[in-house]
């Protein structure tokens, strides 16, 4: 930052994150930007899949037998949650957008829900899925 | 820029343990953030001990009580001492506020207190507001008319003064600029929620007359759109101010002007 070299004396950076008692919105608001980023990357999963789809049975079987393996289906289910999560912490945003919810408390509430919401939807696809 | 740590010459080092005042009976730890520009070298958190029975109740009263009683050095802004000045806003464990309206009951020992967080440090509990203050220049805080002055005062009906009401109590004490990691990270270029809160004061008033230039002005993916909602502003505002719901309602109004 140039207009620090301008000061005539020194001057520190005061401590931010190493200081700040964290809270549920902020909390919540670093999860959104975090899931958002694992989301980019876990599209390639989807494109890696519908390219064995592509390619033909033989090579379908070897991507279906990595997406059903351990460390596959591990990867699925925090793909999974972290799409739930962001998708409803993305209806999250568009309430605050359409200006509603910005009392703290209401601002809380909805986090905590949006985070059950994320929890029980993940859970409730995967015993389906372990069921059928 | 995104930067989690502090730069080398900032990073707190342990400082010194003052001695406890003599006789008293009912003590509380402070953990006071240092910073001598003089020496130039590393803040410090020094440890004093506060003699309650003969202290005020506010945690500015302990501040004041130990610049008289054990430290002259220590450094800080107060003036009003009631909340309406906005001088000692600070980060008292943890969260922005005003030390002058938060009582020292309230805080668990040891009460550390540092600078709004993020900022240039002048010394000890003193940051430096000048950005802060030309953000609020920028938004150009008065009345812009192009109607010729009427004989007398500008009127108002009694509800679009109410319009007004949670939006013009701000004291620029910049508490919840300082609280919000946006603007830790882009203060070059991001407003903050102080001034895009005046700035929505303007745009809210009846009489005003350049509500489009304004919102131009606004409308930049750095001025405005980096406010993402996290809340902090609004939980420390001591005026209990809600900056968070005035940009996302600067935020609506660009929407629509553009439908």
């Amino acid at each position: 930052m140039p207009r620090r070299e301008q000061q005539p004396c020194f001057r520190p950076l005061s401590p931010h994150l190493q200081i700040y008692r964290p809270n549920l919105t902020m909390v919540m608001s670093i999860l959104h930007r975090i899931t958002g980023a694992v989301l980019y990357f876990a599209t390639f999963a989807g494109v890696w899949w519908l390219m064995g789809l592509a390619s033909g049975p033989k090579y379908f079987a070897y991507v279906d037998a990595m997406f059903r393996s351990w460390p596959g289906l591990i990867m699925l289910f925090a793909i999974m949650y972290q799409l739930f999560h962001h998708a409803f912490g993305g209806i999250r945003h568009l309430i605050w957008d359409a200006d509603y919810c910005f009392s703290v408390r209401a601002a809380e509430r909805m986090g905590l829900i949006s985070l059950g919401l994320s929890i029980f939807s993940t859970l409730a696809i995967w015993f389906l899925g372990v069921m059928t | 820029m995104v930067s989690f740590t502090l730069p080398k010459n900032s990073r707190v080092r342990e400082g010194k343990v003052w001695p406890k005042p003599e006789g008293a009976t009912r003590l509380k730890e402070f953990r006071i953030y240092r910073f001598d520009p003089e020496t130039g070298e590393n803040p410090r958190l020094d440890t004093y001990f506060v003699d309650l029975d003969d202290c005020g109740p506010m945690v500015l009263n302990a501040l004041i009580w130990i610049k008289d009683n054990i430290d002259s050095t220590l450094t800080f802004r107060r003036s009003c001492r009631e909340g309406i000045c906005g001088s000692c806003s600070m980060n008292i464990n943890g969260e922005n506020t005003l030390a002058c309206i938060r009582s020292i009951e309230e805080f668990d020992e040891p009460v550390r207190i540092h600078p709004l967080p993020h900022m240039e440090v002048v010394k000890d509990l003193v940051p430096d507001l000048t950005l802060f203050y030309a953000q609020h220049r920028l938004i150009e805080p008065w009345l812009k008319t192009d109607t010729p002055e009427p004989e007398r005062e500008w009127l108002q009906s009694k509800e679009d003064r109410a319009k007004l009401d949670g939006l013009y109590e701000c004291i620029l004490c910049a508490c919840c600029s300082t609280s919000c990691p946006s603007y830790w990270w882009n203060q070059e270029r991001f407003l903050g929620p102080a001034a895009l809160l005046q700035a929505w004061r303007w745009i809210a008033d009846s009489r005003d007359e350049a509500i489009d230039e304004r919102l131009d002005q606004l409308d930049d993916p750095f001025r405005l759109y980096r406010c993402h909602t996290i809340m902090n502003c609004t939980r420390v505002c001591p005026k209990g101010l809600n900056p968070a719901r005035a940009i996302a309602k600067i935020k609506r109004t660009l929407t629509n002007r553009k439908a």
